[in-house]
């Protein structure tokens, strides 16, 4: 029982924890593409790098400060945006999903190239970038604080009350522009282009709008991610995130502007809760180590996430905070 | 049975760009008074010609050819569209009028060709942009917006909103009065339409009609003075037709200009003052609706040999002795040349 309330705890650090910030932000992104705007982004993990390693290089490498480091990444998703979107988004819907997932691949391997290494830091990355944001926290980083049933370095508390801040904004951001004449052009877009352009409104401006919005969220997410953990590789920028994002987005509901916070919190509680519960289960007796060894839970975890999205797209297609009725409707 | 092909308009012959009526050629203060008269006016005297020029055009297409790998879908040398009038396209399946419709407001591209609105060359503008010029067009299958609700898929056929700029978005202030005035004429279309009591509804969960409606009603929102109706009536049950159709005549007593696609010939001639005919690509006539179904093109291409007169019995019977006659000698030439082929064959 002890044991399960721990991995409760555990959980609910997860559940705050940056890595959550990390997959909302990248779904705060891919809500504003693919939710509301249609656009079949499958690369969002390369606008986190981009973000990530936009600090990193400034401030490790280039030895600019933190905050120009910020601008730096934030230019690089817009640029990467621009540079996605320019080819695909006269075409179909589908050309733009094959570029973004190449990219994510591709950028992820150049940067972690031998020759990419005098700038990237190869496989090994970069670290020590994040030392003037971290200053700036009001307590002392050093410290390690008791809250909620677990302990939380100062370092992590600071930058999961920065990033939490960061989603707050880019959530409120979303929301203003939804409710606004401009999100229900983007929305229009989603339902069918043709009609949109017929109307007098210029599509092909409106995506790369929204391209570069997302993006620049995306790389928020990557931002947050390589600060918390305090090091950029490129290993960690794989496109799983990407789809674990969608996950998150799709468990928390699609075109809803909590629908991408809720579910990435959620859905880090789900894998951390399933992997201390199995590990204390497995390590008490209860399951027996012939059938499920420890070494197997980090797999099985993201099995039972698996079942869990099937379950919720059977009973409740719409995730949490969908409307049924949006959802049911054949979108023609 | 239609036999004389040439057009029976009594001033066919005569110059029309003289006798036309002053009011019809600058119809801005005419149209109010009784629009439907001048444009029926202004076109009794014109030719029943391909390509003839009318008093008041407001859109000319001049040689406009789209190929598609070896197939000509569209290949129109002249063609006036006359202003404040309903013009009816018609032909078989296949002539080429939605993609004439596609070239006109931008959304494909023609090989070679050129056309104009009120004397503006669109040949280059992209959908967008001639739908701000005031031509816009509903589509063949229903594009309604289908998870935004009715009054949004309204709202969004305004035009000028300075809400949907990103900035001025994020500044509730810059946008919130027009679209409360937006929101008012909105409403008042939906009231005319039918539509307002499901102005929250999804349009989705609407109905195959009121989707047209819907539609129609969107396209509206964009006060254009061009309206293109890609077979508006298709779908669509006999009493909401009727609905439709009046729809559509408010139009022209508004003074727009109407182009519609249809293939029911009782709505044809019921409501256009003028109708072109396309078959293959080409216009093969045009003229007022009565003349269409006595020219032999049209007949011959669309129409069907016996389409105006029910057939008396001994009439029927020689048809369907003559129609026997041609399908014998018609298997008697394919046994006769596979004779052919298979002595050629054996040798």
């Amino acid at each position: 029982m002890a044991d399960l309330l721990n991995a409760f705890a555990i959980a609910g650090k997860a559940f705050f924890g940056f890595q959550a910030i990390f997959f909302a932000l990248l779904a705060i992104g891919i809500n504003v593409h693919f939710g509301y705007t249609g656009l079949l982004n499958f690369g969002q993990i390369a606008f986190a790098m981009l973000g990530g390693f936009g600090i990193a290089i400034s401030v490790s490498q280039w030895g600019l400060p933190f905050w120009v480091g910020v601008i730096v990444g934030v230019l690089a998703a817009v640029v990467l945006a621009l540079l996605l979107g320019l080819p695909t988004l006269r075409l179909r819907a589908d050309y733009l999903a094959i570029v973004t997932i190449a990219t994510a691949e591709g950028l992820r391997l150049v940067f972690r190239s031998v020759s990419a290494t005098p700038v990237t830091g190869g496989t090994r990355g970069l670290s020590a970038f994040n030392r003037d944001f971290i200053a700036l926290a009001p307590w002392d980083t050093g410290r390690r604080y008791d809250l909620l049933g677990t302990t939380w370095s100062g370092t992590e508390l600071w930058v999961c009350t920065i990033g939490w801040i960061l989603v707050a904004l880019c959530s409120l951001l979303v929301w203003a522009l939804m409710r606004s004449p401009w999100g229900r052009v983007v929305k229009a877009i989603r339902e069918d282009e043709d009609a949109v352009r017929s109307l007098g409104k210029n599509v092909y401006a409106y995506k790369m709008q929204a391209l570069v919005l997302g993006g620049i969220f995306g790389a928020f997410g990557g931002m947050v991610y390589a600060v918390g953990t305090g090091s950029a590789i490129p290993d960690q920028y794989q496109n799983a995130n990407t789809f674990l994002a969608y996950a998150a987005l799709i468990l928390g509901g699609a075109a809803r502007v909590l629908g991408p916070v809720i579910g990435s919190m959620l859905l880090l509680f789900i894998l951390q809760f399933a992997d201390t519960g199995l590990r204390s289960l497995i390590a008490n007796g209860v399951i027996p180590s012939e059938l499920l060894s420890s070494t197997d839970v980090a797999q099985l975890r993201y099995v039972l996430v698996g079942i869990g999205l099937m379950l919720l797209l059977v009973f409740r297609p719409q995730g949490i905070f969908g409307d049924r009725r949006e959802v049911m409707l054949d979108a023609r | 049975m239609p036999a004389d092909p040439a057009p029976h308009g009594a001033h066919a012959a005569r110059s029309d760009e003289a006798t036309v009526p002053a009011g019809a050629a600058a119809p801005a203060g005419a149209t109010r008074a009784a629009p439907q008269r001048v444009a029926q006016a202004a076109l009794r005297d014109v030719p029943w010609e391909v390509g003839v020029a009318k008093p008041d055009p407001a859109i000319v297409v001049d040689h406009v050819t789209r190929t598609f790998g070896g197939l000509t879908a569209v290949s129109v040398d002249h063609l006036e569209i006359q202003r404040g009038g309903i013009t009816g396209l018609i032909g078989p399946n296949g002539a080429g009028k939605t993609t004439l419709f596609n070239l006109l407001t931008g959304f494909d591209q023609p090989n070679t060709g050129t056309w104009s609105f009120n004397g503006r060359d669109l040949g280059k503008l992209s959908p967008h942009q001639v739908a701000r010029l005031g031509v816009v067009r509903t589509f063949q299958l229903t594009k309604a917006l289908s998870r935004l609700t009715v009054l949004q898929n309204m709202l969004l056929g305004a035009q000028g909103q300075s809400g949907e700029s990103f900035l001025r978005a994020l500044v509730p202030g810059t946008w919130k009065a027009q679209e409360k005035a937006n929101t008012e004429r909105a409403m008042d279309l939906l009231r005319r339409f039918k539509l307002d009591a499901k102005k929250d509804d999804f349009a989705g969960s609407l109905s195959g009609g009121q989707r047209k409606l819907l539609e129609m009603a969107r396209a509206l929102m964009s006060e254009p003075q061009v309206v293109m109706l890609d077979e508006p009536m298709a779908g669509v049950n006999p009493a909401l037709t009727q609905s439709l159709l009046g729809h559509v005549k408010d139009l022209r007593e508004e003074g727009m200009t109407v182009i519609f696609v249809e293939h029911d010939m009782d709505v044809v001639r019921d409501i256009s003052d003028w109708v072109v005919v396309m078959a293959a690509g080409k216009v093969i006539a045009e003229g007022a609706p009565d003349s269409i179904s006595q020219n032999k093109a049209v007949v011959d291409a669309y129409l069907g040999a016996h389409h105006d007169a029910p057939l008396s019995e001994e009439e029927e019977d020689r048809f369907l002795a003559e129609d026997q006659a041609a399908e014998r000698a018609r298997r008697e030439d394919v046994i006769s040349s596979d004779r052919g082929r298979k002595r050629r064959t054996r040798r």
